[in-house]
């Protein structure tokens, strides 16, 4: 069984040094880019059902040349190789980019399933899956929390969480599934894979590779633009009222009273 | 401390371990570390999690099933776990130390016969060169091995064996020709336990290091295969010499590892304890030790990582280079520790917080594997040559 798992750097958010630069892309030098932490968890995912299936984990990633940095801890999780599309033209890229070159991409590939993971830590769009599903005409799993394919059948199960409960669905392979992470925590790298991650492939494509213009692909046909970004604002003090819950709705009334909020 | 220590000499892929070794160290050997200093029970579950991310695999050769990392890579790693628990660094500390003279002098076949479980963290391994009568003199030894036939008897008595007692293989040496000059007299041997007149007599009582057995074993004729001797009679000295070069950096890693955990427990502190209406960190007293301890465990970290890479080259002082990180280091610590206590004060010298612990913990790193003033002795005989002798 052969998985493709999109897995996308970001800025690493226990660092807090993200910053945008003087032309509101992110600037990169100025914190140290991680796996996105819901990719992780689909890629946990993925290494599990290999092991358990047979097979191989392909990570798929449309970043800037560093991106093959950040991609070495997760081929040292386990995966098997790496595909990294990055072109300078592709820096600003937005939503519909990303998804048309991804989907480029994976026509490139073969594959039984392609995971991504619930949403990214910079971004936060969450459509990159449905999107590629969308475009390569794959049947689309959603919020997966349980994922089980049957390779002899070609057929995947899947079970979606829903606000009142589960879905349980069924699809041929190859299928796209968004993963979350109730699917499980992510491992750690073991040693033996950190010392052989960088003899594991990474191949890298180019628009060009990919048969993809930059004139409507990529920044040049950015379909949004960042027009300004502000950090919220400083939460106040905060005041912890005590007491029982009489005394505590006595104590809020008093003090929403005294802000006129009330 | 937000930012890791600087990695200007590491590879990516020791980056990469050290960070991965860290975040697996705070998550789950650090919120065990207080319960077995209490307990003073080895860490059996610290055991299998560091077999299974193949920590204890790192200093053996990849051809026989290990990572086949190399000095500096195997210092990371007990760097980092010492930042949580010494104890737990202990295991892959003593680990590499006690399979050294099998990597330095063993055959192929010796290690394609013992590498496999000892990378594998299924079987762990000890070192037994001291007794009673025989510390910084190692030479003193006082077992013997008496050659019968294919086999050796060895008898005697070791002591402050650590993880002696939970080894399944045994590092011993032993005097096979007490005739001989002083660096002869001395073979070594790979004993495997438990076996007949093989004895683990008692546990010690320790100040720091608590979880890790420091046992005195009881050898009374053992009966050793010649097949288990490493490298030929005679050799044991040399072998013992070689293993410090390498293993005395080890223990300079456990001890940057925990001046590191203890600054940063003190600068947690000093951020968030607030007297006389200010953090205490604002204190220009409080701020100067932090300041010092802080310099003071670059340079030893600075002075170790040079120490490896020195040692890997092939030095012809590699002992010098050993026995410097190792007082450097162990003296930091015990500075570092000792100051970290005093920022929290009163609340240093209960075992609320981390740091009396570490503080205990890191006077070890001043008496073993060669006491300072053993350390002070290489260096200063590589300056000036060895006097009388």
């Amino acid at each position: 069984m052969h998985i493709v798992v999109l897995t996308k750097p970001v800025p690493d958010p226990a660092a807090a040094a993200e910053r945008l630069g003087p032309d509101l892309r992110l600037d990169r030098a100025a914190s140290p880019a991680v796996v996105n932490g819901n990719d992780e968890y689909a890629l946990e995912a993925a290494l599990k059902l290999v092991e358990a299936h047979g097979g191989e984990v392909t990570l798929l990633t449309m970043a800037p040349p560093s991106g093959a940095d950040t991609m070495r801890k997760a081929l040292a999780m386990g995966a098997t190789r790496g595909v990294l599309v990055t072109d300078p033209a592709l820096a600003g890229s937005c939503v519909r980019s990303t998804d048309e070159v991804l989907a480029a991409a994976l026509r490139e590939l073969t594959f039984d399933l392609v995971f991504s993971g619930f949403d990214t830590s910079d971004g936060n769009a969450g459509v990159v899956g449905a999107a590629i599903a969308a475009r390569l005409g794959l049947p689309y799993l959603s919020n997966a929390a349980k994922i089980e394919p049957d390779p002899a059948a070609g057929r995947v199960r899947v079970r979606r969480i829903t606000p009142a409960g589960h879905d349980l669905l069924e699809a041929p392979m190859p299928a796209l599934v968004v993963c979350t992470q109730v699917l499980g925590e992510p491992r750690y790298p073991s040693l033996k894979g950190i010392m052989s991650a960088r003899s594991k492939e990474i191949a890298s494509r180019s628009l060009a590779d990919l048969g993809l213009d930059g004139a409507t692909v990529g920044g040049a046909a950015a379909t949004t633009e960042v027009l300004d970004s502000r950090r919220p604002p400083a939460r106040g003090a905060t005041t912890v009222v005590r007491g029982s819950a009489a005394e505590g709705a006595a104590a809020i009334v008093a003090l929403l009273t005294t802000r006129r909020l009330i | 401390m937000s930012t890791p220590p600087s990695g200007h000499r590491l590879t990516e892929e020791q980056i990469l371990l050290r960070d991965t070794l860290r975040e697996l160290a705070d998550a789950r050997i650090a919120p065990r570390a207080a319960d077995i200093d209490r307990s003073g029970e080895f860490p059996e579950d610290i055991r299998r999690l560091l077999a299974q991310h193949d920590v204890l695999g790192l200093p053996f050769p990849a051809e026989h099933g290990g990572v086949g990392g190399d000095l500096l890579t195997v210092c990371l790693a007990i760097e980092q776990i010492a930042r949580a628990c010494t104890t737990s660094s202990l295991i892959l500390a003593v680990q590499d130390l006690g399979s050294l003279p099998l990597r330095l002098g063993g055959s192929e076949d010796q290690l394609a016969r013992w590498v496999p479980r000892l990378a594998s963290g299924e079987t762990l391994i000890c070192f037994g060169l001291t007794e009673p009568e025989a510390g910084s003199d190692a030479a003193a030894l006082r077992t013997t091995a008496v050659r019968d036939g294919d086999d050796y008897l060895v008898s005697g008595t070791k002591r402050f064996i650590t993880n002696g007692s939970v080894a399944g293989l045994v590092t011993i040496f032993a005097v096979t020709n007490p005739e001989a000059p002083r660096h002869r007299r001395l073979s070594c041997f790979i004993v495997e336990v438990p076996t007949q007149g093989f004895r683990v007599a008692r546990l010690e009582h320790k100040m720091g290091i608590r979880g890790s057995p420091t046992a005195e074993l009881e050898l009374t004729s053992v009966r050793v295969p010649a097949a288990n001797r490493i490298g030929d009679e005679g050799d044991g000295w040399d072998l013992a010499m070689r293993t410090f070069e390498r293993s005395r950096p080890g223990i300079a890693a456990q001890a940057v590892g925990i001046a590191q955990g203890a600054l940063e427990a003190a600068s947690a502190y000093a951020r968030e304890r607030k007297q006389f209406g200010q953090r205490i960190g604002d204190f220009q007293m409080v701020a100067s030790m932090l300041a010092d301890m802080d310099a003071q465990v670059e340079a030893a970290r600075q002075l170790l990582y040079t120490a490896c890479e020195v040692i890997e080259s092939g030095a012809p002082d590699a002992a010098r280079w050993a026995a410097m990180c190792k007082l450097v280091a162990g003296d930091t610590a015990m500075r570092v520790t000792t100051d970290a206590v005093q920022v929290f004060g009163g609340y240093g010298y209960v075992d609320e917080f981390p740091v009396e612990r570490m503080m205990r913990d890191a006077k070890i790193t001043q008496l073993y594997e060669g006491t300072q003033q053993i350390q002070r002795l290489v260096i200063a005989r590589a300056l000036l040559g060895r006097g009388r002798d």
